[in-house]
């Protein structure tokens, strides 16, 4: 690794060429399709991009920054990765944070550097479908991949989200157009609901769209679960939910009648007062649903590797997310060892963050917490938080420049193809060499 | 006099287009900094699209322009900003034992800022 302090060259390749099934690693949709125009060190096509996916290759440019700095000034990578080590070494309560925005191979380093160190690992999850991960515990998950929607789904139900904006190419190439090998007609083959509180973008593609009224989606998958069951419900419903015993109960008949149904859920749910019951009460309508027909629920996933980190997490712990090693075994704990809410007890005494910007979107009492401690972050851009951060590391971008495994949405893993090198080293590379750094140092003192 | 709201944070493409610009970017900026109120509220209100105003709640205090929602996307009562700082600040810290803050959803009071 370079130990130059100034920024690294950034190699002066002018040749042109096409990558082919390439994956686009901005949202949860992980499209494997793509095909890039790469001159240079610029893409200049991204054929079958949505709109978000073009904005994702398009935009990006090598930036101009060292590879590293410690607080504030440029640092060699030796001494960043020094500096990192003993940060986390001499913490009693570090966490690790982020990882949906990098490789599973980099999530596995984390979790191993967060073990060495007895510290808590969390990830974005907490604070995204966090609360439906406690809910798969409650009542489990009836599951299946985009491909069986994709082949199956004549009835999929949209509830609380807005895949037409948040995941552009959900709707085209998984879930409601694509024609399927049971599905020969493609949309008209199918039946779709879109439940949410807005009448977003989305309600234009559905055939039935119920506008509830805010922080009412327990009550609404409660009712629809007693009718299903036959239980008699109070009209009054109307009031609470804004929609019609009715027009509910012929929703749930046409479930029934559903060769193959699915609920594909967003952060409508998990982010709304009620948060883990919403999404239990949602898993639990669709487990119900299999004593008439086939019926799954899948949560909409938003950042390109999320759900790898719960896999990842979940296959190193034991546990999904908010996981303290703090004792020599993992414990599993939300509103405990959750992110969030440790930096807004002022409870963590470091932090290292991967590929996230906790400065840019957390609680303002977590925002001054994590400025008042040392933190090691990893980003390739000059976030919020790696301006912040004792020991920043200026990385390169999964999918565009490392190549790895992705987890897609449906828990499916895909292999990533990358654009060009960048000067940066990767997340992978820069944990690595903090792992075998923290080991040294822990060896030393043993 | 201020009245009650419920706002509602969330994506759109214009947050995740200029997000990818980079975060200090006008285009960025003016798309997590400028709330929706539907068309009904806005009249009801005295609003012109671009007025400012405040909102706040026991947690934090913003003062953002404001615009009509496109078409019939919010009801009356329900505010709408994109997901980033601005509508973090007024997100608390309490998660209730999930992890998670209370991120949509949040009851916050609006005034116009003369
Ligand atoms: S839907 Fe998501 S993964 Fe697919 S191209 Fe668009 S942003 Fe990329």
């Amino acid at each position: 690794m370079s130990t130059a302090i100034a920024p690294p060259a950034i190699p002066a390749a002018t040749e042109l060429k096409v990558v082919k099934d390439a994956t686009c690693t901005f949202c949860g949709c992980v499209c494997d399709d793509m095909e890039l125009t790469v001159e240079g060190n610029t893409i200049t096509k991204a054929k079958n991009a949505c709109v978000l996916g073009k904005a994702w290759f398009l935009n990006h440019h090598a930036e101009e920054r060292p590879v590293a700095t410690i607080e504030g000034q440029p640092a060699t990578f030796e001494q960043a990765v020094e500096r990192a080590a003993q940060i986390l070494t001499n913490a009693t309560f570090p966490i690790t944070y982020g990882l949906s925005d990098t490789t599973c191979e980099a999530q596995r380093v984390a979790v191993a550097i967060s073990d060495w160190i007895g510290g808590t690992v969390d990830t974005t999850t907490s604070v995204c479908h966090g609360p439906s991960g406690m809910a798969f515990q409650g009542v489990g998950e009836v599951t299946c991949t985009l491909g069986e929607v994709k082949n199956r789904a004549d009835f999929i139900i949209f509830w609380g989200g807005n895949p037409a904006e948040s995941h552009p190419r959900h709707f085209t190439k998984y879930s409601l157009m694509p024609k399927g090998e049971f599905l020969p007609n493609g949309r008209k083959d199918r039946t779709a609901v879109l439940i949410d509180v807005r009448k977003t973008k989305s309600a234009r593609a559905a055939d039935i769209f119920l506008q509830i009224k805010p922080r009412s989606d327990f009550e609404l998958a409660w009712a629809m679960r007693g009718i299903a069951a036959g239980v008699e419900i109070d009209p009054d419903i109307e009031k609470v939910t804004g929609i019609s015993l009715d027009v509910l109960k012929d929703v749930v008949a046409q479930m029934k009648q559903a060769k193959f149904g699915v609920i594909l859920f967003g952060m409508g749910l998990t982010m709304t007062r009620g948060k883990h019951i919403n999404s239990e009460a949602v898993l639990a309508l669709a487990r119900d649903m299999n004593k008439y027909t086939r019926f799954t629920a899948k949560p909409m996933r938003g950042h390109g590797n999320v759900t790898g980190a719960d896999n990842v997490v979940t296959w190193q712990t034991g546990y999904p997310f908010g996981v303290n090693l703090n004792r020599g075994y993992p414990r599993f704990n939300p509103g405990e060892f959750t992110t969030s809410d440790v930096l807004a007890r002022g409870e963590a005494d470091a932090a290292m963050i991967i590929a996230s910007d906790p400065m840019s979107n957390f609680s303002q009492p977590a925002r001054d917490h994590l400025r008042s401690i040392p933190s090691v972050v990893l980003d390739p851009k000059l976030s919020d938080t790696a301006k912040v951060a004792t020991v920043a590391f200026t990385t390169s971008v999964y999918g565009i420049n490392t190549p790895g495994t992705v987890y897609r949405m449906d828990d499916v893993p895909i292999s990533l193809r990358p654009a060009f090198d960048s000067p940066y080293p990767s997340d992978l590379e820069v944990l690595k060499a903090i792992e075998k750094r923290v080991k040294e140092i822990l060896q030393a003192r043993s | 006099m201020p009245e009650q709201f419920i706002l509602i944070p969330g994506r759109t493409s214009r947050q995740g287009t200029s997000l990818n610009e980079g975060k200090s970017t006008a285009e960025y900026q003016n798309e997590i900094g400028t709330l929706q109120v539907c068309v009904e509220d806005m009249q009801r209100l005295g609003l012109t699209e671009g007025d400012r105003v405040r909102l706040w709640n026991d947690v934090g205090d913003v003062t953002v322009p404001c615009k009509p929602a496109p078409r019939d996307e919010l009801p009356a009562g329900l505010l709408f900003i994109s997901y980033g700082d601005i509508s973090s600040r007024l997100m608390g810290g309490e998660t209730h034992c999930s992890g998670m803050p209370d991120s949509k959803g949040i009851d916050v009071y609006l005034e116009k800022v003369s």
